[in-house]
């Protein structure tokens, strides 16, 4: 049994008489992706705030690979190897790819004051922003600045940001959002790819890509998970049909 | 293919730096040029006076080099950059006076002597703004947007009242500096030689900050601006970045204040007042937000427009009022931008 890289444990968050998380526990191992669906308002934004740490729980503790990330800021748990991209992409728009991906790269090497050697000419940030890249197959337009890029490609960019801190999970807040049919095929080969080497816990609205990508599924609703099993265990659940799915089928 | 990632392939297109070379490259040296002829040769001629016009030019751009690494470069927009000016300014004037005086500055827990030397001078102004610029970005980096703006002058404006009511100082009458602090091996009461300390200070200034804003610091402060919590994702805190440039930016700014007491032989609390702030923060607007060179086209055209048009009408700051109008609206990356083009970022 491979240990839980990133585990979430009976965490609880309330805003006045909102339980927006309730007694939520969750864990994402080794080579797996964990997908984390659930309707709109059933505190799936909540929850990503607590494990990327832009919120603190209430109760309950986050650990990362055996770490109590819990009071970590978010550039802590960066460090530390949790990788994440937005629900709307995140990027310093007029700059380019490179020096978006870079950033990562240099939280990872060292402490950012250092004053006097230039970025530009600075091997050891440039080759592994640009491995990073060459993952998400956007070397192509590692100079190109971000707001000349696709919606698609910042996407990408996104991903390979988080790649660039080599991370030992990442967190992904629908990823395929706004992506057409194509994108989203695209995207969802190369997280498949990806998985191998890094888990995620992909927070998606895509089902198609949900069902296709992950090995488990966690259905959250009203702040609870009310099941959890594997792509088949979901369909079939009447629970998750009628509070999720609807009556159609999906 | 994909594995030969050679070490030229990575790097930095060099098209991108090099496209503005010569418009840019040439409007800077000319700038430049000017600054440092101009003065040599009103010297020769005997035109002491806009020698130390120079002089006031270089310092004042000096002032917003450092607002400029705050506001331009870190985002931060500073509204009580006075404060470190004029501190600057008092070191250069209070040393000066226990020096002349032959009595201490302070006898208790240590014993601190007046200086008339302007390397200590230079050196204490530094560090003080910088110890200052530390307690004031610490509480005031806390803040964002106007609330940032108005922090940063409400500090300002405790310093200058403090400034005002200290009549061992002088008060709101200020403090005369009677001989101007010395250097080593040279004349420093002599025009030229002072301009040229000014004109030192300033591009070692500028150079500092071209070269600080290449580095990983830079591109650190770069994404602190742009996106805070990319910078924050990517795992570096935005925090202590910004308060460093915020430090780095008050001594460069404290640095000029110390050199402009010493220009005027003359120290007073107008030079902590808002109204300078503000004044170099139209200079930053004016010259071009963010650009190397804008601070000092900035200060020129202002400095220039307070001597030669305040010569002819003390409402001259109407025709400022109307130039920056037409640089905010026509002109958004300021004198420099109109000037020398847009600058591409890689």
């Amino acid at each position: 049994m491979s240990e839980a890289v990133l585990s979430l444990q009976n965490l609880h968050k309330r805003f006045g008489a909102l339980q927006a998380t309730n007694d939520v526990s969750l864990d994402l191992k080794q080579g797996e992706i964990h997908a984390l669906i659930g309707p709109n308002g059933a505190g799936k934004s909540t929850l990503i705030g607590q494990i990327a740490g832009s919120l603190r729980p209430d109760e309950g503790r986050v650990y990362l690979a055996g770490t109590d990330i819990t009071t970590m800021s978010i550039a802590e748990r960066a460090r530390l190897g949790l990788g994440r991209s937005f629900q709307v992409s995140s990027l310093a728009e007029p700059l380019s790819v490179m020096r978006n991906v870079m950033m990562g790269v240099q939280a990872l090497q060292s402490h950012s004051f250092r004053f006097w050697k230039p970025v530009a000419r600075d091997h050891h940030l440039l080759d592994p922003a640009y491995a990073a890249l060459e993952r998400m197959q956007l070397s192509h337009r590692a100079w190109t600045p971000v707001f000349e890029l696709s919606h698609g490609e910042r996407r990408q960019v996104e991903v390979a940001c988080a790649l660039a801190l080599k991370p030992r999970a990442l967190l992904l807040d629908e990823p395929m959002a706004g992506l057409g049919p194509e994108g989203s095929a695209k995207l969802t080969e190369l997280l498949e790819a990806l998985k191998l080497e890094v888990p995620i816990l992909l927070i998606e609205h895509d089902m198609e890509a949900v069902f296709r990508l992950a090995d488990r599924i966690s259905v959250l609703v009203s702040g609870s998970v009310i099941a959890h099993g594997d792509s088949h265990a979901i369909k079939q659940d009447p629970r998750v049909r009628e509070a999720y799915l609807g009556d159609a089928d999906a | 293919m994909t594995n030969t990632t050679s070490l030229s392939k990575n790097a930095a297109p060099a098209t991108h730096a090099e496209s503005h070379f010569d418009r840019k490259g040439l409007v800077q040296m000319i700038l430049l040029g000017l600054l440092l002829l101009l003065p040599v040769a009103a010297y020769f001629l005997g035109h002491t006076y806009y020698v130390n016009l120079a002089s006031r030019v270089t310092i004042i751009a000096m002032a917003a080099v450092g607002l400029n690494l705050a506001i331009g470069y870190g985002g931060m927009v500073s509204f009580g950059h006075a404060a470190y000016f004029g501190l600057g300014g008092y070191v250069a004037g209070i040393s000066a006076y226990h020096a002349f005086d032959m009595t201490p500055f302070m006898s208790w827990p240590f014993s601190v002597p007046g200086s008339d030397s302007l390397l200590v001078v230079w050196l204490a102004a530094v560090v003080l703004c910088a110890l200052l610029a530390l307690a004031i970005g610490a509480i005031s980096l806390r803040t964002t947007g106007v609330y940032f703006i108005m922090i940063t002058l409400a500090f300002a404006q405790m310093i200058y009242y403090f400034a005002n009511s200290w009549p061992t100082y002088g008060g709101q009458d200020g403090l005369p500096i009677y001989i101007r602090n010395t250097l080593p091996l040279v004349d420093s009461s002599d025009a030229l030689t002072y301009f040229l300390i000014c004109f030192t200070g300033l591009v070692l200034a500028m150079a500092i900050t071209s070269r600080l804003m290449k580095s990983r610091f830079g591109a650190a402060l770069t994404m602190a601006r742009l996106n805070d919590v990319r910078l924050a994702t990517a795992g570096v805190s935005p925090y202590p970045i910004r308060l460093v440039a915020f430090v780095i930016s008050a001594a460069i700014t404290g640095l000029a204040g110390a050199l402009y007491a010493d220009l005027n032989g003359f120290v007073s609390p107008s030079m902590l007042s808002w109204h300078f702030s503000g004044e170099l923060m139209v200079i930053v607007i004016l010259g071009g937000v963010g650009r190397l060179y804008g601070p000092l086209a900035g200060a020129v055209l202002f400095v220039m427009m307070e001597t030669f048009l305040g010569g002819i009408t003390e409402y001259w700051q109407l025709f400022l009022g109307l130039v920056l109008l037409g640089v905010v609206l026509f002109a958004k990356h300021g004198v420099m931008g109109w000037l020398a083009g847009s600058e591409r970022n890689e």
